[in-house]
């Protein structure tokens, strides 16, 4: 059985699985339920100095496609509105009554060091395992100059990083906002602070959806809405690209990284693992379906493990990344071209359609004997988009077959066709 | 929908709540997330196989597609544009050998996308909402039209003629409007009065009179009509149950299964009637199954359905037969009856077993009786010529063009009484939807 234990930023955990810093966190009796179930960490919803927030009614709206599947959600509440007192009081007994697993505390303050550092003693004196910053915030707390409103601008990023790390003596995690144009920079100034990991992302800004009749933003409270936080499956590519960025960028890539957007199945886990993650958080499938998805997290990914033979989390973690390259490192010469499995094909023509009507008309529908249709492809008008693979309902009924071409791997600028090339 | 069918458990007859849940909805509508979920199942096929399978050619990825993104009007009108009985036939039709049958879900995830169920749902909540008709009338042309039979032909084709601005008069032989959805389908397939809601929802698109008991031959003729109108369509159905041929037909206690299924339809309380103790049902299509369920629904004793040749052969779909054995029919196949003996009243029917030589069938010359004080016949029905000795006909059937045109100018038929498909409700306002097509562009000739 493989080795599910990792280690970030110094910190020893059971597993990579960690309840992200939201409403599963809020509370000890949440989180040691979700310690019972098995995760092996938490990073409790952050901690603001009192007077605590107070939060709205209706908090959370949701993305559903047509067969009543959540793809994602996003959310209006803000950090913890308990006293900051009763929340480290419980982090305290939590320490004690599960002394295996990893408690880090989440905070935010407004851009004061003073605030910061004292905040910051009072959390780490509870004996948490680290601090993470909540830079990522991008609704509500944003407005009072905290959350995102930090997190955009490089600089504060490091000074908070910086102040914190000054004054506590376990592990500072950095959370990152994906609400930036390039999430190299706030991830440059992290580590320029002395952060020892960043974790990533938080919530992306948005509007869930618009309620036709009331003629508002959902979730609507008495007639207005607002901008949220949108979460969930949904967001994982574009967590699995930021976190790829930081993992390959000569700067960053090696800052450990505590991975979080979207991760629902053993799958996305090892994904993001893939691409560099030392260890992960969770949030949103843990909201829709309770800490017991636990169980088929570890499970699946023990069993992936076996089946590749990794025997732990290092021996698999960034692999993908010497292969996540820039489109100029692709080769142009590589040559694939689609094949329908006639015994696999329901006639469905969904590959039919999306080629002729969107794409290159590479996919003949015709007739045959049987009173029913044939699907092939034209090869020489098939550009190997995968297109028809994707839309084909069948599993492997359209597999996309490399081209014997003999060519040399050539990219782009290298390419002859390219004008750049053609002057040098 | 409790436990169905409620069948006797102690030998006693059922009581009248027993036969009332017998008669409730055979599938009771799907619920919205059952909806929901079936709709998002439906893969929206390119040139859809079962659009292909559809007599009346109904966009059925479409009208999915459309009840998925909450469209359920939208939904409705892509099912009534291009049947506007899509009610009854959400109903009724046999979709296990249509469009179910061509789902290609069959071949991927074993089970078709349940296309009748969700019909229902959209063309019922149109049907439910009310409001105004979803086909507004063109503008008067002038023309009026006369369409004998209130039936799904006649009513498809003057709904149809309605909406393109004619004027149109029905004449019904019988006291409602519906035809055989009114008489001649099971009571549970058409539970809650759906064939007379139906008939009020297409009516309400304007420009159609109905006149009931009028019957062609009887209280009008033919070459009346066809003065007094510009075009007359023919959706009269066959109207004449087959007889067996054979001696002791007439005893007591031999009736036409239509008949049976009639009376059923039109009870106040199918509780009060007496379906008889010892059943024999003959025939093998969808009648005899539908005459032998609600036998037995009505409590009969033993109801055995006697067929000349085997299952495959039958013309009640293997659902159907199904269908009849979950609800305690006894299927007998290859025999045929002989004679019907008994005294005022039917007591035995004797049979010869039967089989195939040569392609032939033929008896066995292996005889056995079956105890009956009821016989329920179903071997089909044949055009009652009703003064239509000017009218060619062939093998039985009114002679029509592709566009529903007789040998007659002006005089269109469809329906039952004309051999376009099977004899189904779909195909009848398939019948109905091209004729009116037919008598449109008439019109317009005869104008020009």
């Amino acid at each position: 059985m493989a080795d599910l234990g990792c280690t970030i930023a110094g910190i020893e955990s059971i597993n990579p699985f960690w309840l992200a810093s939201a409403p599963p966190t809020d509370k000890q009796y949440n989180v040691e339920r979700a310690f019972a179930a098995g995760w092996g960490g938490v990073v409790w919803k952050t901690l603001g100095e009192d007077p605590p927030v107070v939060n709205v009614t209706s908090r959370y709206g949701v993305h559903k496609d047509t067969s009543r599947g959540i793809l994602g959600i996003n959310n209006i509440e803000l950090i913890s509105d308990r006293p900051l007192e009763v929340n480290l009081r419980e982090i305290e007994a939590v320490r004690k009554n599960y002394p295996d697993r990893i408690i880090i505390g989440s905070m935010m303050a407004p851009v004061e060091e003073e605030l910061w550092k004292s905040l910051a003693i009072k959390i780490a004196n509870t004996g948490v395992h680290g601090i993470e910053l909540n830079l990522g915030c991008p609704h509500g707390m944003c407005e009072r100059g905290m959350g995102s409103a930090i997190g955009q601008v490089p600089q504060m990023v490091e000074d908070t990083t910086r102040w914190v790390r000054e004054v506590v003596d376990i592990p500072v995690f950095t959370k990152l906002t994906p609400n930036t144009t390039d999430i190299l920079l706030p991830a440059e100034a992290a580590l320029a602070g002395g952060a020892d990991a960043v974790a990533l992302i938080n919530t992306v800004n948005s509007i869930i959806g618009v309620d036709l009749d009331q003629m508002a933003p959902n979730p609507v409270l008495d007639g207005k809405g607002t901008h949220g936080g949108y979460c969930g499956s949904a967001v994982k590519p574009i967590a699995l690209h930021m976190v790829a960025e930081i993992a390959r960028n000569g700067a960053t890539k090696d800052l450990d990284i505590s991975a979080i957007g979207g991760i629902t199945t053993w799958r996305d886990a090892a994904e993001f693992i893939a691409l560099g993650a030392n260890a992960l958080q969770v949030c949103t499938a843990a909201m829709l379906y309770g800490f017991r998805i636990i169980e088929d997290l570890h499970d699946g990914l023990s069993d992936f493990m076996d089946a590749k033979g990794y025997k732990s989390i290092a021996d698999f973690r960034g692999r993908a990344i010497p292969n996540t390259v820039n489109w100029n490192d692709l080769n142009m010469n590589y040559d694939l071209k689609a094949k329908i499995d006639q015994d696999k094909c329901i006639e469905c023509g969904r590959c039919h359609i999306a080629c002729e009507d969107t794409s290159h008309q590479a996919i003949r529908m015709q007739a045959n004997e049987k009173g029913g249709r044939d699907f092939t492809v034209v090869d020489a008008e098939c550009v190997g988009c995968n297109l028809c693979q994707h839309v084909c309902p069948v599993p492997d009924c359209i597999t996309m077959v490399p081209q014997e071409n003999d060519l040399p791997y050539l990219t782009w600028p290298e390419h002859p066709k390219n004008v750049l090339k053609a002057v040098e | 929908m409790g436990e169905h069918p409620v069948v006797s458990k102690t030998g006693k007859a059922l009581s009248a709540e027993d036969i009332a849940a017998n008669f409730e909805d055979l599938h009771p509508p799907l619920n919205a997330e059952q909806v929901s979920v079936e709709a998002s199942r439906c893969l929206f096929c390119h040139d859809a196989p079962c659009v292909a399978a559809c007599p009346t050619s109904i966009d059925i990825p479409k009208f999915i597609r459309q009840i998925a993104t909450g469209n359920l009007a939208g939904s409705a009108r892509t099912i009534l544009s291009a049947n506007i009985m899509g009610g009854t036939c959400a109903r009724a039709c046999p979709t296990e050998i249509l469009c179910e049958q061509k789902c290609v879900l069959n071949t991927g995830e074993h089970d078709p996308i349940e296309i009748g169920a969700l019909q229902r749902h959209a063309v019922d909540h149109q049907i439910a909402k009310g409001g105004p008709h979803p086909f507004a009338r063109a503008p008067k042309t002038g023309k009026s039209i006369a369409v004998i039979g209130a039936g799904p032909a006649g009513l498809t084709c003057a709904h149809a003629l309605a909406v393109q601005g004619h004027t149109v008069e029905i004449f019904e032989a019988r006291q409602k409007p519906g035809g055989l959805n009114e008489y001649g389908l099971a009571a549970y397939k058409m539970a809650e009065d759906f064939a007379a809601r139906e008939v009020d929802f297409i009516l309400k698109v304007g420009g159609i009179t109905l006149h009931y008991n009028q019957a062609l031959g009887r209280d009008i003729a033919f070459a009346d009509l066809q003065t007094r109108f510009d075009a007359v369509f023919m959706g009269i159905g066959l109207g004449r149950p087959r007889k067996l041929g054979l001696a002791g037909e007439n005893l007591g206690g031999v009736m036409d299964a239509l008949q049976f299924i009639e009376d059923i339809r039109q009870a106040d309380d199918p509780a009060q009637m007496d379906p008889g103790e010892n059943v024999v049902v003959i025939g093998g299509g969808n009648t005899a199954i539908d005459a032998a369920i609600q036998a037995k629904r009505l409590g009969a004793r033993s109801v055995t359905l006697v067929y000349r040749r085997g299952p495959t052969q039958m013309g009640a779909t293997q659902w159907e037969q199904d269908l009849a054995a979950i609800n305690g029919v006894t299927m007998m196949h290859w025999a045929k009856p002989e004679r019907l003996i008994g005294e005022d009243v039917v007591h035995t029917v004797h049979f010869e077993r039967t089989c195939l030589q040569d392609g032939n069938l033929v008896g066995t010359g292996d005889h056995f009786t079956l105890l009956a004080d009821r016989v329920y016949t179903a071997i089909g029905q044949e055009l009652y010529d009703q003064g239509l000795a000017s009218l060619r006909c062939e093998s039985g059937k009114i002679m029509v063009d592709e566009a529903g045109h007789t040998s007659l100018p002006g005089v269109f038929a469809g329906g039952d009484c004309i051999a376009s498909g099977e004899d189904l409700t779909v195909q009848a306002v398939e019948d109905g939807k091209v004729a009116a097509a037919g008598i449109h562009t008439y019109l317009g000739e005869q104008n020009g």
